[in-house]
């Protein structure tokens, strides 16, 4: 795709896939440099973004490594660019190591993960979800993420500007978190009815360099950010830091700063959740699920309504921090709540440590296949004669 | 003709002051090795404020911190693939990565071998002192056979990289050796690294005495400092007979350049010459 396929993209309808979506989210979101590692099912964005990346005068590099790539991700981005990479599980592994360094040293970079078949090698061009909590909690240490679950091709592309604009304001790393499913599923998008990129830019340093601190921040917990060239000369690292950026043990300054950075997305949590729910007001059993799993219990909700079942969905779109408060508010009539999921039981987890473990069912699939919906709304007929039981 | 004379050189000029005393022991050659390096950079009129370090974990890690520009003190192996993106993203900064042997050779050694395989430029500098330092004085990949560490109480068994050797073989643009003894050489070697327009590597034979002399019984800072120096053989000398050197018989000085490509240059012409075929099929 050219330059001229390209803007013609923003005001026509596209039948494209979701890998292709996220290229071109990520583009009208301002992202000027990815680096990238050949991998199953991703490689997709890498392709698409090695040649639209040049026509904006952006750059495209295919590095040695995962870790590489992770690497240059972040570098670029310390250098004031909006930078991305894209990788599935056994690459998101080894991303853990510099992704962690982003979250500590505060840069914004975006992380797509394409879950596919695990662990280890899994099944390459299998569906699942697997890295629910590896997402969360996989680099060594406390930090706070943002991971974003789109479940179709639109929202890959609108979540994908979303996450550069969450990367960016708040200085963190946002992991683009979907399955194999959606990743190549073709559907039409609307890209001229899609969220609209506005003017992502993170907060810089303005003032004297001298009575500039790197990581000293107002109310909103976020330090402004300075652009080597610009006079500031910062030193950046990923030991525990002071808020004047040099390495520092003292428990003190220790907790200041980190304190400060542990807390910071509790601050912006009305602009980081997004959630979507589906006749939960009365729902008796409530569906919780994300990606393709969700697309699946749409589908089963819709049938189980059809027949008098009062069933309903809540849909995590920001998978972390989980939405909570919004997930209790929804389950508040549920008897039973259902997590449908492609793994052994890991958003289940979750949603029992909101909820209280009683009230929780879950399908579990870790065969490379998808949740039927079919089986989900089987799921949803059992719970329901069980309670009446 | 050389400017030897480090007197007409205040190193002051791109320390941070605030950030004295620094963590070294004593006898450590990484100070001298830095000095060097920021005099080149002096020499060169380089902007602090368009001035990059960055570096890895270890002894030679901690060097950015002491410097007065934009510093970035990364993940342990990784400072070349970090500066890659940074020098990517931003062709207008001086990029200079500062590493260590045990960072560059045995973690990183995969981004070396591809920093030199790509041509990006940057400017490289090893650390080699022999040892991981900072854990407590491990075998590294250019621990010398029979040598003693805390891993190796019975001497060290495997054979170590000729790191230049490696960055040449691996086809970096501009490939360099010097001890610390020679620092007006090895200061010009640095600016000639710095000036070289695609990826340059420069090893520094550096002398952690506290730790690897120690356990050694090489003696003091100077002792170990003099031995180095005999222990190199000038690439001047290379084709003597009649040598003066010792059997270690490592070549310093320039040891080898090309003119490949430089790779950031070579993508943004490439990407250029894309970007007119495309606006032009679209003005037709």
């Amino acid at each position: 795709m050219n330059a001229p396929e390209l803007s013609a993209a923003k005001s026509a309808l596209q039948l494209i896939s979701g890998n292709y979506a996220c290229a071109l989210g990520a583009l009208a979101a301002g992202c000027r440099f990815f680096a990238g590692y050949p991998i199953t099912p991703s490689s997709e964005i890498a392709e698409r973004l090695s040649r639209l990346l040049p026509e904006v005068d952006g750059v495209f590099v295919q590095m040695e490594d995962e870790i590489a790539s992770m690497a240059a991700v972040i570098g670029a981005s310390m250098g004031g660019v909006k930078a991305m990479t894209a990788t599935s599980g056994p690459g998101f592994s080894l991303k853990q190591e510099n992704l962690g360094y982003a979250a500590g040293a505060e840069i914004p970079c975006v992380i797509v993960n394409v879950m596919r078949g695990g662990p280890s090698t899994g099944m390459p061009t299998r569906p699942a979800q697997g890295e629910i909590m590896q997402s969360r909690w996989g680099s060594h240490g406390d930090y706070p993420i943002v991971v974003l679950a789109p479940a179709s091709v639109r929202e890959i592309y609108n979540e994908s500007i979303r996450a550069f604009e969450i990367a960016e304001r708040l200085r963190t790393p946002v992991i683009l978190l979907y399955d194999q499913t959606i990743a190549q599923l073709s559907e039409t998008v609307d890209l001229g009815h899609a969220r609209a990129s506005s003017g992502i830019e993170r907060k810089w340093a303005s003032g004297p360099p001298e009575d500039y601190k790197p990581y000293a921040s107002g109310a909103d917990g976020i330090p402004a950010m300075s652009r080597p060239g610009a006079g500031y000369r910062v030193h950046t690292t990923g030991l525990n830091h002071a808020e004047n950026g040099f390495p520092t043990q003292n428990p003190e300054l220790v907790q200041r700063n980190l304190g400060r950075m542990l807390g910071k997305l509790d601050l912006h949590r009305a602009e980081i959740d997004a959630f979507e729910t589906i006749a939960c007001e009365d729902a008796e059993v409530l569906v919780v699920a994300i990606g393709i799993s969700a697309r699946s219990a749409m589908r089963a909700v819709d049938v189980c309504r059809a027949r008098g079942m009062k069933a309903g969905l809540f849909r995590p779109i920001t998978l972390w921090p989980f939405p909570e408060d919004a997930l209790e508010k929804a389950a508040a009539k549920a008897r039973t709540v259902l997590v449908p999921e492609m793994n052994a039981g890991q958003l289940r987890l979750e949603v029992e440590r909101i909820l209280g473990r009683e009230r929780v069912a879950g399908i579990t699939r870790f065969t490379g296949e998808t949740v039927a919906p079919a089986e989900i709304a089987a799921r949803i007929e059992a719970l329901l004669k069980e309670k009446s039981a | 003709m050389i400017n030897d004379s480090a007197a007409d050189f205040d190193v002051r000029k791109y320390l941070r002051l605030e950030m004295m005393p620094h963590f070294l022991c004593p006898g450590c050659g990484h100070g001298i090795a830095l000095r060097a390096l920021l005099w080149a950079l002096d020499e060169l009129n380089v902007d602090k404020d368009q001035l990059a370090v960055v570096s890895g974990i270890g002894c030679a890690g901690r060097l950015s911190a002491y410097v007065d520009a934009n510093t970035f003190h990364v993940t342990h192996g990784r400072p070349l693939a970090y500066a890659t993106g940074l020098a990517l993203a931003r062709p207008d900064l001086r990029v200079v990565v500062i590493s260590g042997d045990g960072d560059c050779l045995a973690i990183g050694g995969n981004h070396l071998i591809h920093a030199c395989r790509r041509n990006l430029k940057l400017t490289c500098l090893m650390l080699n002192n022999e040892i991981y330092g900072m854990t407590g004085g491990q075998v590294s990949p250019t621990t010398g056979q029979a040598m003693l560490t805390s891993t190796t109480p019975l001497g060290n068994s495997e054979p170590n990289f000729d790191a230049c050797a490696l960055a040449a073989a691996a086809g970096a643009g501009f490939v360099g050796r010097e001890v610390t003894h020679h620092v007006p050489r090895l200061k010009e070697l640095i600016k000639a690294g710095l000036v070289h327009p695609g990826f340059a590597f420069i090893e520094v034979l550096s002398d952690c005495t506290e730790i690897f002399g120690r356990k050694n019984e090489l003696g003091s800072s100077p002792e170990m400092i003099l031995r180095q120096k005999s222990d190199m053989r000038p690439s001047a000398y290379r084709d003597s007979v009649d040598t003066p050197f010792r059997s270690n018989d490592m070549p310093t000085g320039v040891l080898s350049q090309n003119n490949r490509p430089e790779y950031g240059a070579a993508y943004r012409k490439a990407a250029a010459t894309a970007k007119a075929a495309v606006s032009k099929r679209s003005t037709k």
